[in-house]
């Protein structure tokens, strides 16, 4: 029996389906007419949301090999959980990230996890990562990052998660994935607990703990890994920290940067994605393109020296709302490797620091800036 | 009669016990001496106090750990003002406060560091800062930075008044620190003003800036 009248709801859910079944049949220049219409209004109100209704990402059809987007991936970022009762503020931010990535749709490829899982490396924060992770929609990937591993240096982390150091290929894109916080052992000469070494590693500014670094072995691992691609290949690497040199004393920073980024350097684009510095952070070494991803549990300020020309900072994070200047986002994926960053701010508008922006050494596509400085 | 008596032995008893403290006392600093190698009969007040503190730190190894030098070590703290210059100049000679020396120059750095130390320490600690959910100030302020103290007093608009540094301190601690706020005099108070103040040497003063 199908109901005589139809409810307000219907009615509007039919239309907006109608609406939606048409715009699939436009050719392209109409197709190209209404969504600047819609990308106008959206702009008008001084929003520029990353979401469908952006031109630039419903476009269909490659014009040029490159130039259309070919997958998404989403990530979140280190949440630094505590155990649940001794501090649960973190876990529910981790949580509001997985609703969010849970809630995209389409749904994306896969959801890279950026490192800092735990804030302690203790067995029963990553325990609760995990099993907050689990609830993913799409499959997960995780990077290590210095608070997950300078307990038990990873026993806990790998018996959860595999290996630190991975490579795989999705879609024609290569992906790599280092462990990027090796320090030089500080600890044995001064006696320390593992409880006393990860509380130094844990302290953003404590300058008892070394510079991180990838490590020889790895940077072998890295050229076997890559040797049988192409110079055009396209390639994303994942670092907890940044793959280059930016301010010492927070460990914004890895030490042989100058080596792997040797190694990436016959390729004609590289991604470089890394988590650890907690803000929105872009640069561009010649071929490779950096890009920071936001945290979920508290956003760090800027360096005091040493900024990137290419990164256009957000503003300062209101201190009386606990999560703004965090958030999570998506990454997508263009076919010669390179990326639209896309940051899903929980407090603000979302920022896209686009492909565009840093191909064009910053000339096209720049992204909003600050109006509140860092200080 | 017995009254007098007792006092008078109870006179004497003190007079020994005062006479054996005395006696075993100076024989141990004599011995401690003697191991240190360097008291003799000509030597004036300071070696006497070297001797004495030499004793105390043997006897108080878990005292002894510099902690100022410890801290330093831990964390990048901006050292105090030079004051050297206050050494040049003549007519330093002839008043009272222009007159010092390398000594007073010391210990003002010395002391006013060791505050600022002190701070760091409250400022990287959850529990000296009384935290009931493990966070510190450097979680979100690594090396003081993002504090801003020279942009106070200035109206706090999330609090609709005018603030100084210290009630942002306050509001931080009882936020997310999740502690108990400290008197404006309470010696951690102080302590972490000393630290956020000069951990921002060398940058205007610019109140009211937001």
């Amino acid at each position: 029996m199908r109901p005589k009248h139809k409810s307000v709801e219907t009615k509007y859910m039919q239309e907006r389906q109608a609406f939606y079944d048409d715009l699939k049949k436009l050719d392209r220049r109409s197709f190209l007419k209404v969504s600047a219409a819609a990308f106008g209004a959206v702009a008008a109100q001084g929003l520029l949301p990353p979401n469908s209704f952006q031109p630039v990402n419903l476009a269909y059809g490659a014009s040029a090999a490159g130039e259309s987007e070919s997958f998404r991936f989403a990530y979140i970022s280190d949440s630094h959980l505590y155990e649940k009762d001794i501090n649960d503020r973190f876990a529910v931010s981790l949580m509001r990230a997985v609703d969010d990535v849970n809630s995209l749709d389409p749904q994306p490829d896969f959801v890279f996890y950026g490192g800092d899982l735990a804030q302690l490396g203790q067995p029963k924060e990553l325990d609760l990562g995990a099993a907050i992770l689990k609830n993913l929609k799409a499959p997960l990937k995780i990077m290590v990052g210095e608070h997950d591993w300078f307990l038990d240096m990873g026993e806990k982390w790998r018996a959860l998660f595999g290996e630190p150091t991975e490579s795989w290929d999705h879609k024609g894109v290569h992906f790599v994935k280092l462990l990027s916080v090796i320090e030089e052992d500080f600890w044995t000469a001064r006696g320390m607990t593992p409880m006393e070494r990860m509380k130094t590693v844990a302290g953003l500014d404590n300058g008892v703990q070394r510079p991180f670094t990838v490590g020889a072995e790895q940077r072998e691992w890295l050229k076997k890994d890559l040797a049988g691609l192409a110079d055009e290949a396209p390639l994303v690497v994942f670092s907890h920290s940044p793959l280059y040199k930016l301010y010492k004393n927070w460990n914004f920073w890895t030490d042989d940067a100058d080596e792997v980024q040797a190694i990436l350097k016959r390729f004609k684009n590289v991604t470089v994605i890394h988590g650890h510095t907690h803000q929105m952070l872009t640069n561009r070494i010649g071929n490779i393109h950096f890009h920071g991803l936001l945290a979920t549990a508290w956003p760090w300020p800027y360096a005091p020296e040493g900024m990137p020309e290419l990164t256009i900072e957000m503003t300062r994070p209101d201190p009386f709302n606990p999560q703004d200047g965090c958030g999570d986002g998506e990454v997508a994926v263009y076919a010669d490797g390179l990326v639209d960053k896309i940051h899903s701010f929980w407090n603000r508008n979302p920022v896209t620091v686009g492909r565009k922006y840093t191909l064009s050494w910053g000339k096209e596509a720049v992204p909003p800036r600050p109006n509140r400085p860092s200080y | 009669m017995p009254t007098r008596i007792r006092n008078v032995l109870l006179a004497s008893v003190c007079v020994i016990c005062a006479v054996v403290v005395w006696v075993a006392y100076d024989h141990s600093v004599a011995a401690d001496c003697a191991a240190g190698a360097h008291l003799t009969s000509a030597t004036g007040g300071k070696d006497l106090a070297d001797a004495h503190m030499e004793q105390w730190k043997r006897t108080n190894p878990q005292r002894v750990k510099d902690w100022v030098a410890e801290e330093k070590e831990r964390h990048a703290i901006m050292p105090p003002a030079d004051n050297s210059h206050l050494l040049k100049g003549e007519q330093g000679e002839s008043h009272s406060y222009g007159r010092f020396t390398e000594r007073d120059i010391l210990i003002w750095a010395r002391e006013a560091e060791k505050m600022v130390v002190e701070g760091s320490r409250i400022f990287h600690d959850g529990d000296a800062l009384g935290s009931t959910v493990a966070v510190s100030c450097d979680m979100c302020h690594p090396d003081g930075s993002n504090t801003h103290p020279e942009t106070y007093p200035k109206f706090q608009t999330q609090l609709g008044r005018v603030v100084l540094l210290r009630d942002m301190i306050n509001w931080c601690i009882e936020n997310p620190v999740r502690g108990k706020r400290f008197e404006p005099d309470d010696a951690k108070m102080r302590a972490l003003e000393a630290y956020i103040y000069a951990q921002r040497k060398g940058t205007p003063l610019e109140y009211g800036k937001h």
